[in-house]
């Protein structure tokens, strides 16, 4: 009985923390759903009145939406599919020790450590640059017309900006996944005769199915917040083309100062990452209760 | 003995292609690095120069006019502080969890976790405002207080998963010799987990470096950090290669080494101790 009492003075520690995140998640949240169905643009503050579903209406017949939804979508599933594949395919061929492995192994995680406007503004201006960037060389070289990559292929562009910087952070996990594996097992099955690809498809890929669902919920959470490498390479263009729902509730919100419309787009994009988020939590919550 | 021999040659070839994919990866910032050391003429030229004068020029334009301390200090406070208000939060938060956990205590972790997931997006337009409203667009304030709430839940269950690996027997024997909560804390519990303790500022730290949604949105000069300064490099008229990568070069460089030093630790904040 007095045990309990004592310790609970204990418990208020963690008091701060949850009621800063409540507040940070509620009163923003609340505010968001409640601008969602009003009429208020900041170019005429006293004009607000409840507008009720229209905004949503308003958004969801908007040609740029749908583009947006789709936009974000392909951005996410690309760069999650070329990390994913080449952070496995890396990680093995780096697995095994060799001299220089460190330094291997700290080049292919630096892009990480990279913040998003640089690595946008480097992609975009010194290699992929249509007349003086290293790309438009390096095609030169093999006889091809350099690309204008972020007029031509800006999707495509953006993905590859995106992906370089996330392809460190799956190798980053999956070599340290893989130093768990059991050595003796691979001995043990090379020994019977097992050839590499074998080793690497009853082996590896298994012990390493776990990283790799964490890396993919992980990533989506910050891929779906994609703003600032498309907010200074294309500006969501050419027309709509690059546009995602972070940077079309930005033009909404503080270019064309639309607080209703903007908070009907916030909103959708919340129930998105939710849809994630579920499968999220229950991966993290299984591993919780595993280890303790 | 053909075995061998085609292990040997398989092993070089493996060797050899993880050096090339490696530096493939790092080209870009070489690349980068190398261009801030050109006149700005040598960085445009096609086909690119390898072989070039190297000049400092950049370098002191950008710290002459560009006022890139300005901003430099701006990332140092607004990161800085991040990482200490989210500490001093994350640390009593982790301790409780960890060692009083109540039956509520693993939905609370993952409550935590799930705020991590809610797009900024959709919480920008209310943030905007109340920060128009009580003048705080453009201040440093602003940015740290939201730089440490979004990293909250990562420092929160990066610290957790420390504290559960100590054992609980040095704390009570703490306790036994009469120490109080706070004594213990200081004296037995942040002495032994430095190490996770430094990691996990590190990668606050690094993160909120990095921030570009909210440094970009609610910033315009005088709380504008890195992020931002980079960005208006992006502009038609300020095109200048060198000068950008003479930015981004220091911009980069500490976050990079740090990141270097403390690879390992960084795993287990960012998959929430599910990969360590």
């Amino acid at each position: 009985m007095s045990a309990r009492i004592r310790k609970r003075p204990e418990r208020l520690l963690a008091q701060p923390a949850i009621i800063m995140l409540l507040v940070w998640m509620i009163v923003p949240l609340a505010m968001t759903l409640y601008f969602s169905t009003q009429y208020y643009n900041l170019l005429y503050p006293g004009k607000s009145a409840f507008v009720g579903l229209e905004n949503f209406a308003y958004f969801f017949t908007y040609p740029s939406f749908w583009t947006s939804i789709l936009n974000t979508i392909i951005l996410v599933g690309s760069v999650l599919v070329v990390t994913v594949v080449g952070g496995v395919l890396i990680s093995v061929l780096v697995d095994e020790t060799f001299p220089g492995q460190g330094i291997v192994r700290m080049l292919l995680i630096s892009p990480f450590f990279i913040m998003p406007t640089v690595a946008a503004l480097v992609w975009k201006n010194l290699l992929m640059n249509p007349v003086s960037g290293f790309l438009a060389w390096l095609w030169k070289l093999f006889g091809a017309t350099p690309v204008n990559w972020f007029a031509d292929w800006p999707l495509f562009s953006v993905i590859t900006v995106v992906s370089w910087e996330w392809l460190p952070f799956a190798i980053l996990i999956f070599v340290t996944a893989l130093q768990s594996l059991d050595r003796e097992q691979m001995e043990a099955a090379r020994m019977d005769g097992a050839r590499g690809f074998a080793i690497f498809r009853y082996l590896t890929l298994p012990h390493l199915a776990r990283p790799i669902a964490v890396v993919v919920m992980v990533e989506a959470i910050f891929l779906l917040n994609i703003f600032a490498e498309i907010f200074v390479t294309t500006n969501g263009g050419p027309g709509d083309a690059t546009t995602n729902v972070p940077y079309l509730v930005y033009t909404q919100a503080l270019l064309e100062f639309d607080v209703g419309a903007a908070s009907a787009g916030g909103l959708v994009a919340v129930v998105l990452a939710n849809i994630m988020a579920v499968f999220l939590i229950r991966l993290i919550g299984k591993s919780l209760t595993e280890k303790t | 003995m053909a075995n061998r021999k085609r292990n040997h040659v398989a092993r070089t070839i493996r060797i050899i292609a993880s050096w090339i994919v490696a530096l493939i990866v790092f080209f870009p910032i070489l690349w980068m690095l190398l261009t801030s050391f050109k006149s700005e003429l040598d960085a445009f030229s096609m086909p690119p120069h390898f072989v070039f004068t190297p000049t400092l020029e950049n370098y002191e334009q950008i710290l002459a006019r560009a006022n890139y301390l300005h901003y430099a200090w701006n990332s140092i406070v607004t990161a800085g502080g991040a990482t200490i208000l989210g500490m001093i939060v994350a640390v009593p938060a982790a301790y409780a969890f960890a060692y009083h956990p109540t039956l509520k205590t693993k939905n609370i972790l993952l409550w935590m976790l799930s705020t991590k997931m809610l797009p900024s997006v959709g919480v920008l337009v209310p943030i905007y405002l109340i920060c128009r409203d009580l003048n705080m667009l453009d201040s440093k304030t602003a940015l740290i207080i939201i730089f440490a709430l979004i990293n909250l839940p990562i420092m929160v269950w990066m610290i957790y998963t420390y504290f559960r690996d100590i054992p609980y027997d040095i704390l009570e024997a703490a306790r036994m010799d009469g120490a109080s909560t706070g004594q213990t804390m200081f004296r037995v519990l942040i002495p032994v987990s430095r190490g996770g303790l430094a990691s996990t500022a590190l990668l606050c730290l690094i993160l909120s470096w990095n921030e570009a949604f909210w440094s970009l949105n609610l910033t315009t000069t005088s709380a504008a950090p890195l992020t931002a300064l980079v960005a208006s490099f992006s502009s038609p008229e300020g095109l200048f290669w060198a000068k950008l990568s003479a930015v981004s070069t220091l911009a980069c460089a500490p976050i990079l080494v740090l990141g270097w030093l403390s690879q390992r630790q960084l795993v287990r904040g960012l998959t929430f101790g599910a990969v360590k």
